[in-house]
């Protein structure tokens, strides 16, 4: 048995060790908003939080995440109050949505690390999440704008 | 909005739900298919007004819309609500929306059948939707008018309300006598002046569910009981099981099963990581069939033999033969693109669930009405006993639109041989490698100008495999209904569509893909032969196209076309007509240290007639020109001895953010002409913008797809 921690909730999950975050997350706790798009982490679809670091869920074994704090986006707010979530939605950045989990994911960690970042910095940052809708000039406005929520709501 | 229905089943979505005691339906159709139809519907006893199709109206003032087509990132969840919305009146927070079951009701009011595609969506139904609200409020206001005895015309409605002077009943406490009504004839619709939300636009209505996980995509669904599957498909398309040896598969903890179906070999498990470790210790004995002689390398040594010896004539005007030797200066150019794959983020999966003498389905379909039928087939049932429930898609392009069903025939399979309630998940890899390609073209285009610069001639051949429902003769669009043709007196079209074992399919703008990049590259070599600058030359042949003319106007302007650009940035322009829309685009690019094109900034301008959610079509086009660039830079699929030689994003490269342009600018040409689409006409003009400002940067033609690691420089 493994223990997990998934949006402050325990689990004890039964899984081979080596078996992704990505599925544990998906097949075994059943949580579907982080997505597999890959598998070998070069979409960022399953970008979830560990520890307040974003990483790519599908390619790291649940035994690493063992023991630690687990953030999906069903964690992010149940609300839609988390000021990336706000921005997304003022852009109206999501297309087909299925990649907006994992940019929303990795948009949160770039905020925090860089509260107000350049198109140098989101770029550096997201390259790694590919959108197939091609949403990423919205993407990119939508970072602008979570930094002004951000900055005037105060750090979520 | 609600999204429960996919993850609980349609019927069990809807006694939970709708709680209604009564409701309002409204449709227009045939009896014939009520019967049919009152599956889907709520409790049948406790429908009044029958049949169904795009609006229900509950006691509880629940408003559920029902899309006839799938929303894939396009918008439609929006737009056909806005339509609806804007004759209904409704209090937009009591409405919800969902995807249509296959049924007649909802074939495309166009095409006979039920289908997302072709960009066809917001105007194929610009009335009928806007007619399903009115018609609803027109029944409403009477049955008010009725009960208080007052005239229908004295009543207005309002936010989900029916009032008169200071009396006001709301729509849900009207919809059992309003159900008792028979629509008029006529449904008179709103004007234009009258619009609240067509033309002035609203926010995504599926934005929240995709800010919060919530929205469910095919992937997603979980049904009782439901297994696993992963399919070990052949490395060459089209290729058999010979046997295999499923005993180390079956060791794999968590695989329950390995059956072998049509299209391979499939393992079932708890989860998906065991499904795709089975997988990996399954050993297949393959025949690999006919596409072994299937070779990139010399596909286009191959297509230019048939160029040569030419193809079947598709069009012609004048005499080409005849004026070549008058001709001033004569170009021939030659342009190629490779087999593309659509490669949607959610990669294709369909979930399964066969009870006695039904089946149930869950999946994201461009054509559910089609995935039924061949899920009836396969299975011996009557279409009406399979159920398609369709979730969000995630990412279409034209890949879950395929007339065989492929990935839904594969996941019936499973479950039929395998007796268990299955989701099918297919991997990146299967995903990029399982066919269906937008096909590889060779375009050889001989060109000729007077001596005042004017087109004297255009030979042009084409090649490369046919689209289903081509007659296996290819399709020229793009080419043989080139607005330029006007403007040139003597012209031989001509395509040669060679019979290979690759199945090919439509993805996103179709032939215009690559009929657009020969023909506006191959114009701006024309432009450049006559000495002429590339806005100007195309709008003297475009003189009578207005439509046209208008967007490259516009685009040129917003542009800023023959201004000075910021040092080593350099512009490129395109225009090209698709889908019943006029896109042009002008491209800003530099050539980096590292020698590869930089694209800085795109300019566009559409006329798509009136756009009904302007911001939503700010949207597609932006998706358009993005989807386009990464194609035009990076997308390949390429064979080696019919092996696909890409599988996941290392190697079958699209576009980052990185590589967007930094702005895509659209401006939209207000316009009262006829509509058309946007989900795709943004496509065509990027890849020929960006390389004729390559050319304007370097002064080399790019002549060929994919070119973003081509070194330009250095």
């Amino acid at each position: 048995m493994i223990q997990l921690t998934v949006n402050q909730k325990q689990y004890s999950v039964d899984v081979p060790p080596n078996m992704p975050l990505l599925w544990v997350i998906r097949d075994v706790i059943g949580l579907t908003g982080t997505k597999y798009g890959c598998g070998v982490a070069e979409c960022g679809a399953c970008t979830v939080h560990v520890d307040g670091s974003a990483i790519r869920s599908c390619t790291t074994p649940v035994s690493k995440a063992a023991g630690k704090n687990i953030t999906t986006i069903e964690g992010l707010s149940a609300d839609n109050s988390h000021p990336v979530q706000k921005a997304w939605l003022i852009e109206d950045a999501p297309q087909c949505g299925y990649c907006q989990s994992g940019q929303i994911m990795a948009a949160v960690i770039l905020l925090k690390e860089i509260p107000e970042p350049t198109d140098m910095d989101i770029d550096d940052a997201m390259m790694g999440n590919i959108c197939r809708c091609g949403t990423y000039p919205r993407i990119r406005k939508a970072i602008h704008t979570a930094a002004k929520l951000q900055k005037e709501g105060g750090i979520k | 909005m609600s999204n429960e229905t996919t993850n609980m089943g349609r019927r069990g979505f809807i006694k939970t739900s709708a709680g209604v005691s009564g409701g309002l339906i409204i449709g227009f159709m045939m009896p014939a298919y009520a019967g049919r139809l009152k599956n889907f519907l709520p409790d049948p006893g406790a429908v009044i007004f029958a049949p169904n199709a795009f609006l229900r109206i509950g006691t509880d003032n629940s408003i559920k819309i029902l899309l006839a087509h799938a929303e894939m990132g396009q918008g439609i969840w929006t737009t056909l609500t806005m339509l609806l919305g804007e004759e209904l009146d409704a209090d937009w927070k009591n409405i919800s929306v969902e995807h249509a079951p296959p049924a007649k009701e909802y074939f495309h009011t166009q095409w006979g059948a039920q289908m997302t595609g072709g960009s066809s969506t917001t105007y194929s139904e610009f009335d009928r939707y806007r007619k399903a609200g009115a018609t609803a409020r027109i029944l409403l206001t009477e049955a008010a008018a009725k009960k208080w005895k007052v005239a229908a015309s004295d009543c207005k409605t309002e936010n989900g309300f029916v009032i008169h002077g200071n009396k006001k009943l709301s729509y849900g406490e009207l919809v059992e006598s309003a159900a008792t009504l028979t629509a008029p004839a006529e449904i008179p619709l709103r004007t234009k002046e009258q619009w609240k939300y067509i033309g002035k636009g609203m926010k995504r209505l599926d934005g929240p569910e995709k800010v919060n996980g919530k929205a469910v995509f095919g992937i997603d669904v979980k049904v009782e009981g439901m297994k696993i599957a992963v399919v070990a498909h052949p490395p060459v398309m089209g290729g058999t099981v010979k046997s295999f040896d499923a005993s180390k598969a079956k060791q794999v903890s968590g695989v329950v099963d390995v059956v072998q179906i049509p299209t391979g070999v499939a393992v079932i498990a708890d989860n998906t990581w065991a499904a795709i470790q089975g997988k990996k210790a399954l050993v297949v004995d393959w025949d690999m069939g006919g596409n072994v002689s299937v070779n990139s390398a010399t596909q286009f040594d191959e297509f230019r033999k048939f160029a040569s010896e030419g193809g079947k004539e598709v069009k012609k005007g004048g005499d080409v033969a005849a004026v070549i030797p008058q001709a001033a200066k004569t170009i021939e150019s030659e342009f190629t693109v490779p087999y593309l794959a659509h490669a949607a983020m959610e990669p294709l999966n369909c979930t399964v669930k066969i009870t006695g003498d039904k089946c149930d389905i869950w999946t994201g379909s461009q054509m559910p009405g089609f995935d039924q039928a061949a899920a009836a087939k396969i299975l011996g049932l009557k279409p009406e006993q399979v159920t398609v429930n369709t979730t969000f898609l995630g990412g279409g392009f034209g890949r879950r639109a395929t007339m065989s069903s492929d990935f839904v025939s594969e996941a019936v399979h499973i479950a039929k041989a395998s007796g268990k309630t299955i989701k099918m998940t297919w991997t990146r890899e299967d995903d990029t490698q399982g066919g269906y390609y937008r096909p590889s073209f060779l375009h050889r285009i001989k060109a000729g100008i007077d001596a005042n610069g004017m087109p004297l001639f255009w030979k042009h051949v084409m090649v490369g495999q046919a689209l289903p429902g081509d007659d296996g003769n290819g399709s020229a669009e793009g080419v043989s209904d080139s607005p330029y043709l006007k403007a040139i007196p003597n012209y031989h079209i001509s395509q040669y569509a060679p019979k290979l074992g690759i199945t090919t399919l439509w993805l996103r703008s179709v032939g215009h893909t690559h009929t657009a990049f020969a023909m506006e590259s191959m114009m701006d070599e024309l432009a450049q032969l006559a000495g002429k600058d590339p806005v100007e030359y195309r709008l003297m042949l475009l003189k009578d196209h207005p439509r046209n003319a208008g967007v490259l106007k516009l685009a040129a302007e917003k542009a800023g076309w023959g201004k000075p650009l910021p040092a080593g940035h350099f512009h490129g322009v395109a225009v090209h007509e698709s889908f019943q829309s006029y896109c042009a685009q002008v491209a800003e690019v530099s050539i980096g240290d590292d020698g590869f094109v930089k694209v800085h900034k795109i300019t566009a301008a559409i006329d798509c007639g009136l756009a009904v959610n302007p911001d939503g079509v700010n949207a597609q086009i932006e998706s358009g020109v993005n989807y386009a660039l990464s194609a035009a830079l990076y997308g390949a699929i390429t064979f080696k001895d019919g092996v696909v030689q890409q599988g996941n994003f290392d190697d079958y490269r699209v576009l980052r953010i990185n590589e967007s342009p930094a702005e895509i600018n659209v401006h939209i040409v207000e316009s009262t002409d006829k509509m058309g689409g946007v989900g795709e006409p943004g496509y065509p003009p990027t890849a020929p913008a960006v390389a004729n400002a390559i050319f304007a940067a370097t002064g080399k033609r790019i002549r060929q797809s994919p070119f973003g690691a081509m070194k330009l420089r250095g």
